[in-house]
């Protein structure tokens, strides 16, 4: 299956994956991560045009996040989606389901033509994440603000279990709105789940408006800080940025981290980014071919 | 008098001795440990244990990680609050993907007592049998408990088990085993069917012995397993008695009436009486006062009885 995705291929020839070795201490190829990025949102677009329905903005804000953790920092293994020394991804805001399936099928969890049965009847991609369907999918979320509790216990369970498996999970700013976070930071400062990173997709819109307008996160990085949190903020659209974030968190002892990554809502296709309206509205006609017409040309 | 033991604490026995025998299993609480009985396996296991402080969601959502992680974790609180509080947790980080989690939650029903109507669980049993993938026990006793327990630890996937604060009287053996989707008869009789859960049991028995010196002969039923029912079960004791009633600590909607309401309906309609809170809150007092101020006790059952009876003889 490997074989025949040119993808996989490209990127094991330059070294840019680094499946089933150690954290990558390489320096990725920073470019090849941006190409990889730009097809997974060719196909965001694909699948979420195709589906008529789900959520746009804020898989296109997460689009490099995800590519950085899957493409440059978890351990995995595509071709035994259980193997027990992987890392493990908790993809709390279950909204931005097309961005993930988009990269598993990419790393050849899956044919990419499931892709385009996105939310259909009989699909085994849901509207949102479901673990009983989807290899790859680790924790079946949507329902907000429930996630970071379940990677909590996926880390004291790696941790009971011998360690060495590294918990990351992906949170969503408006997400945070929901008092089950702070619960779960609480708890994650209590047990010192330093095998625990969180990255904050700090986009500034919820579907309401403005996070400001809708409840204020901020002082955002304090809060989490004085929850007990070794807290970092990068531009989640930049790679170097992203993976140094990520390499830091390896250093913390005794600590969870939190990652804030300051993103554009609809990143990458101008009409989309910044703009409250496409939380979870899909691509027109006109809407998709401009869209593609843009990542083709990035 | 039959010795007395609580379920809860017979949990809290169950748990130790079978955190001793396997090591994969863990437990969580949120700051109930010594109400729930998780203290005796927090002791003995400081490595496994995880209190999650006032929060009940996350540690539902936490038990939901360590099951992911292969862990068999039992998450304990008041019936209340692990029901309630957190059922979304419930259904969508564990019921939806059919997690390994064990909920065992204490103070289930009016026989609370003091603590009054925010503590008493009266809608627990509803709010978990309502959900897919999830079984629900209501154990009669220690034994059954412990057998209950033991179970849980073999099965895959979530389990709901709502233990009592009241010490209640022991009806089964030491070596009781539990099976999944089978109810037992406790007593058999031909004119009625008296089937309870919990504490509810004891009382149905005491009901029979009431309603046999009135000559009427009363099959009595353990349904401690009330998702999955044992339908046939059900069924066959409505065709062979005709009449059926139905006694719980619990609103009389959502559990064990409306279970085997469902069941009578679709399959074999008799005259049904179901003993429970009627769509009320619990208050403060004593259990026992409270149980007869709600129509919980055994001549309540026999009141209901002797209506079932009636109405199967058409008067
Ligand atoms: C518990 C819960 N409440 C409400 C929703 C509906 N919902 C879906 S996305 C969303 C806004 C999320 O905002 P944010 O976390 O900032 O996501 P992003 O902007 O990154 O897409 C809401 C309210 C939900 N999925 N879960």
């Amino acid at each position: 299956m490997v074989a025949n995705n040119p993808i996989i291929y490209y990127i094991n020839k330059t070294g840019v994956h680094t499946i089933v070795t150690k954290n990558c201490q390489e320096i990725p190829d920073i470019s090849h991560l941006r190409e990889i990025a730009r097809q997974v949102r060719l196909d965001i677009i694909e699948m979420l045009f195709k589906a008529g329905s789900g959520h746009t903005g804020g898989s296109l804000s997460a689009t490099d996040i995800l590519v950085a953790l899957f493409f440059a920092q978890m351990r995995l293994n595509p071709q035994d989606p259980c193997w027990p020394q992987r890392d493990r991804f908790v993809l709390s805001k279950g909204h931005a389901a097309p961005a993930l399936y988009a990269v598993l099928s990419r790393l050849g969890y899956f044919p990419r033509e499931e892709l385009f049965t996105l939310r259909q009847f009989g699909s085994s991609l849901q509207g949102h994440p479901d673990s009983s369907c989807t290899p790859g999918v680790e924790v079946s979320t949507g329902s907000l603000g429930q996630g970071l509790s379940i990677a909590n216990g996926m880390a004291l369970a790696s941790r009971l279990n011998g360690g060495g498996t590294r918990v990351y999970a992906l949170l969503g700013d408006g997400e945070v709105q929901e008092g089950q976070i702070w619960e779960a930071a609480m708890t994650a400062a209590h047990y010192r789940l330093d095998n625990l990173v969180a990255v904050l997709d700090r986009n500034r819109l919820q579907i309401d408006g403005r996070t400001a307008e809708v409840m204020s996160l901020e002082p955002l990085a304090q809060k989490w800080e004085a929850f007990g949190w070794h807290t970092l903020e990068v531009d989640g659209h930049a790679f170097p940025e992203l993976l140094a974030g990520l390499q830091e968190t390896h250093g913390v002892k005794g600590r969870p981290s939190m990652i804030i990554a300051h993103t554009v809502k609809g990143k990458g296709v101008s009409i989309f980014e910044n703009q409250v309206k496409y939380h979870g509205v899909t691509p027109s006609k006109e809407e998709y071919e401009q869209a593609l017409k843009e990542l083709h040309a990035a | 008098m039959a010795a007395q033991e609580s379920t809860r604490v017979e949990y809290g026995k169950a748990l130790l001795q079978l955190g001793k025998e396997n090591p994969d299993i863990v437990a969580l609480d949120a700051d109930l440990s010594g109400s729930t009985q998780t203290k005796h396996f927090a002791k003995a296991f400081p490595q496994r244990f995880f209190n999650l402080g006032v929060a009940e969601q996350d540690m539902l959502g936490t038990a939901a990680g360590l099951a992911l992680g292969g862990k068999i974790p039992f998450a304990s609180t008041f019936a209340m609050f692990a029901t309630g509080r957190a059922w979304e947790q419930i259904r969508q980080s564990i019921a939806y993907t059919k997690l390994n989690v064990k909920i065992v939650a204490s103070h289930g029903g009016v026989s609370v007592g003091e603590d009054g109507g925010s503590h008493q669980a009266v809608e627990d049993l509803a709010l978990m049998r309502i959900l897919p993938n999830m079984v629900v026990l209501v154990p009669a006793d220690g034994p059954e408990t412990r057998a209950m327990v033991r179970w849980a630890v073999e099965y895959q996937g979530p389990v709901y088990i709502r233990t009592g604060r009241m010490p209640f009287p022991v009806i089964y053996d030491e070596d009781h085993r539990f099976e999944l989707g089978r109810g037992y008869i406790l007593r058999e009789g031909e004119d009625v069917t008296l089937a309870g859960v919990g504490l509810m049991v004891h009382h149905c028995l005491e009901a029979a012995h009431l309603l046999a010196q009135e000559g009427v002969s009363a099959r009595v039923l353990n349904l401690s397993c009330l998702k999955p029912l044992d339908w046939q079960l059900v069924v066959d004791s409505a065709r062979l008695t005709g009449a059926f009633v139905t006694a719980e600590e619990h609103l009389a909607t959502g559990g064990l009436g409306s279970a085997v309401s469902e069941v009578l309906a679709e399959h074999c309609p008799v005259p049904l009486q179901r003993i429970g809170l009627r769509d009320i809150f619990g208050t403060s007092g004593k259990a026992e006062i409270l149980l007869k101020h709600y129509g919980l006790m055994p001549d309540d059952i026999k009141g209901a009885a002797i209506k079932a009876l009636a109405r199967k003889n058409g008067r």
